[in-house]
C-alpha cells in the first residue's frame, strides 16, 4: 500500500524533481568548475527546463499526490507550461548580456531553476502548507536574484526593498492562513470548500481571506501592494527583470485563482469586492503613473501592474468564462512581455546598456526590424486589434460583462485608452524623432525570441489560437 | 479567570500589529525591520499553535514548524542582502535606501 502511494506521488511530482535535482547538480558543477562554467550551466539549465516541460506534457499523469496536498489537474498543467516557457526564455535571453556585461554568475540559472521549482509547487498547491512553501521557495530565490549584481548599489537596493516588502507580504499571507485554518479547522482547499459551503461563514474567516489575498496581491504587484515593482524592475539586472515580469506573476495568479475559486467558490459575494477593488486600482494606477516615466524598465513595471489589473477582471467574474479569460490573458501577457524584454535587452551601445525611452529615438532608421517588432509589441500591450493583446482583453472584459460587472469592464476599457497614450509615445519616439546613435547588432538568441514572440502576437495566433483556447477552456473547467 | 482562545488571539494580533508598525514607522535602521518581520512570523505561530490546541488538531503545529524553518532561511537571506547593500552604500539607515525614486 505505502510504496505504491509513494510511487504514484513521485510520478506526479516528477517535473519538480527534475528541476530541483537538476538545480542541485548544476550548483555543484558550477562550484567545482568555477566562474568559467557559467556558459555551460546556462545551457544545461535550459535543457533541464525543457526536459521538465516535456516530461510534464508527455509522461506525468494527472492526479493528487502526498495525501492531497499537491494536485496536478488541467489548470495546473496549463499554468506550469507557461511558467516553464517564461523561465526558459529568461535564461536564454541572459546569454548575450552575460557575455557583454561580464556578468559571469553561474548562480543565475541555478537560482532561476530553484525559483521555477517553487512556482511549480505554487501552481499545484492544494493545501496551505504547500502554498506557503512554494511561495517562499520562489520568493527567496528571487530576492537573491534581484541583488545578484552585488557590486551595484541599485541592484542591492532593489534586492533589499523586495526582501523587506516580500517578507511583510508573506507575514500577512501567513496570518491570513492561520485565521482560515482556525475558523474552518482545515488547510486543504477542497476541505475548506466543504466546510465553507456547509455554512462555516464567520468574520474571522473573512479576515483570513482578505489577508491571504493581500499577501498574494503583493506577488502579482497589484495595487495597493505595488510599491516595490518600479524600483525592483529598474534596479535589477535586465535579464532578471525579464524573468521577474513573466513566470512569477503567472504562478501567483494561478495561486490566487485556485485559492479564491476552489476553496471559497461559495463565498463569491465576499471576496469578489476585494478582487474588483484591486483590479480597478491596478488598472488606473498602471495607466496614469506610467505616463511620466522616462525609463523603459519602469514603464514596463507600471505596464505589468495595469496588466495584472486586467487579468483580475476575469477572476472577478468568478465563472468558467472568467477563469478561461485569466488563463488566456496570462499566456498572452507572457508572450508580449518576453518580446518587449528581448528588445530592451538589445538596447546596447558600444559603451554599455541604455534604458531610457529617448535612446530609442529614430530606431526605425537605424534598425527597422527591431523598431517594427517593438511597435507590434507596444500596440499589442495597448490592446489594439488585430494583435493578440486585444484578444486577451476582449475575453476578460466579455466575461465581466456577462457576469454583470459591466462598470468594471467600462473602467478597464477607459484605462486601456489612457494606457494607449504611453505605448504610442514609445512608438512615436521610434518612428518620428531624429535618430540617436545606433545600437550594436542584436544577439542571435534575442533575435530568435523576438521573432517567435513577434510572430505569435501577429499572425500565428490565428492558427494556434483554437487549441490553446480549448486547453484554457478545459483548464478553467477544473474548478466548476 | 480562565485563559481561553481569545486571549491567545489577542496577544498574537497585538504582536502582529507591533511588527507591521515596526516596519512602517521605523526611520532608523534596517535591522529593526528584520526584527519586526520575525515578530510578525512569531505572532502567526502563536495563532497557529493556539488554534491547533483549541481544535484538537495537530496540523496547526506542523504548520508552525514549517514557518519556523522558512523564517530562519528568510532571515539568513535578508541579512546576506543587507551585508552586500552595506558594502556598496556604507550605511543601513532606512533613509539611505533611496537611489531610485518615482
Amino acid at each position: 500500500m505505502m510504496p505504491d502511494m509513494l510511487a504514484s506521488s513521485l510520478s506526479i511530482v516528477a517535473p519538480e524533481l527534475i528541476l530541483s535535482v537538476g538545480a542541485m547538480f548544476l550548483l555543484m558543477f558550477g562550484v567545482f568548475m568555477g566562474e568559467k562554467s557559467s556558459q555551460t550551466v546556462t545551457g544545461l539549465s535550459v535543457a533541464v527546463i525543457i526536459i521538465a516541460a516535456l516530461w510534464l506534457i508527455l509522461i506525468t499523469p494527472l492526479g493528487t499526490a502526498f495525501g492531497g496536498s499537491f494536485v496536478l489537474d488541467p489548470f495546473a498543467r496549463f499554468m506550469k507550461i507557461l511558467v516553464l516557457v517564461g523561465s526558459a526564455a529568461a535564461v536564454i535571453m541572459s546569454v548575450g548580456f552575460a557575455e557583454s556585461e561580464r556578468f559571469n554568475r553561474f548562480e543565475f540559472p541555478v537560482l532561476v531553476l530553484l525559483s521555477t521549482t517553487g512556482m511549480m509547487v505554487m501552481v499545484s498547491a492544494a493545501d496551505m502548507i504547500a502554498l506557503y512553501l512554494g511561495l517562499e521557495l520562489m520568493s527567496l530565490a528571487i530576492y537573491v536574484l534581484a541583488a545578484i549584481n552585488r557590486d551595484s548599489v541599485r541592484s542591492t537596493e532593489a534586492g533589499l526593498k523586495y526582501f523587506v516588502l516580500g517578507a511583510l507580504s508573506s507575514g500577512m499571507l501567513l496570518y491570513g492562513a492561520s485565521m482560515v485554518y482556525g475558523f474552518t479547522g482545515q488547510i486543504e482547499f477542497t476541505e475548506i470548500a466543504r466546510v465553507v459551503s456547509s455554512g462555516g461563514h464567520s468574520l474571522g474567516l473573512m479576515v483570513g481571506i482578505v489577508f491571504v489575498l493581500a499577501g498574494l496581491a503583493f506577488k502579482i504587484s497589484a495595487v495597493p501592494f505595488h510599491m516595490w515593482t518600479p524600483d525592483v524592475y529598474e534596479g535589477a539586472p535586465t535579464p532578471i527583470t525579464a524573468f521577474l515580469a513573466g513566470a512569477p506573476k503567472i504562478a501567483a495568479m494561478a495561486l490566487i485563482t485556485r485559492f479564491t475559486v476552489q476553496s471559497f467558490g461559495s463565498l463569491v459575494g465576499d471576496w469578489q469586492q476585494v478582487i474588483v477593488f484591486i483590479s480597478i486600482a491596478s488598472m488606473l494606477l498602471g495607466a496614469f503613473a506610467a505616463i511620466g516615466q522616462r525609463n523603459i524598465k519602469r514603464l514596463m513595471a507600471y505596464s505589468s501592474i495595469a496588466h495584472m489589473g486586467y487579468a483580475l477582471v476575469g477572476l472577478a467574474a468568478a465563472n468558467v468564462e472568467g477563469v478561461r479569460g485569466v488563463l488566456l490573458y496570462m499566456a498572452i501577457y507572457l508572450v508580449m512581455t518576453l518580446g518587449t524584454f528581448a528588445v530592451i535587452l538589445a538596447m546596447r551601445r558600444r559603451e554599455g546598456m541604455v534604458e531610457e525611452i529617448d535612446d530609442l529615438a529614430g530606431l526605425s532608421q537605424t534598425n527597422p526590424v527591431m523598431a517594427l517588432f517593438l511597435t507590434i509589441m507596444m500596440l499589442s500591450l495597448a490592446g489594439l486589434p488585430p494583435l493578440v493583446g486585444f484578444i486577451g482583453k476582449y475575453f476578460v472584459f466579455m466575461a465581466a460583462v456577462h457576469a454583470g460587472l459591466w462598470p468594471l469592464a467600462i473602467i478597464g476599457v477607459l484605462a486601456s485608452v489612457v494606457g494607449l497614450f504611453y505605448y504610442l509615445r514609445v512608438v512615436k519616439t521610434m518612428w518620428f524623432e531624429a535618430p540617436a546613435e545606433a545600437f550594436v547588432p542584436m544577439a542571435i538568441e534575442l533575435r530568435a525570441v523576438l521573432w517567435v514572440t513577434g510572430l505569435v502576437v501577429f499572425p500565428i495566433y490565428i492558427f494556434i489560437g483554437s487549441p490553446i483556447f480549448a486547453a484554457a477552456e478545459a483548464a478553467a473547467k477544473t474548478f466548476f | 479567570m480562565e485563559i481561553g482562545l481569545g486571549h491567545y488571539l489577542t496577544v498574537a494580533a497585538i504582536l502582529f500589529v507591533t511588527g507591521v508598525f515596526g516596519i512602517f514607522m521605523n526611520r532608523k535602521n534596517i535591522i529593526t525591520i528584520l526584527m519586526s518581520v520575525e515578530l510578525i512570523l512569531l505572532a502567526v505561530n502563536i495563532n497557529m499553535v493556539a488554534f491547533s490546541a483549541f481544535l484538537g488538531d495537530l496540523v496547526g503545529q506542523v504548520f508552525a514548524l514549517f514557518i519556523l524553518t522558512v523564517a530562519a532561511a528568510e532571515a539568513a537571506i535578508g541579512l546576506a542582502i543587507l551585508v552586500v547593500f552595506f558594502r556598496n552604500r556604507g550605511s543601513i539607515a532606512v533613509d539611505d535606501v533611496n537611489t531610485m525614486k518615482g
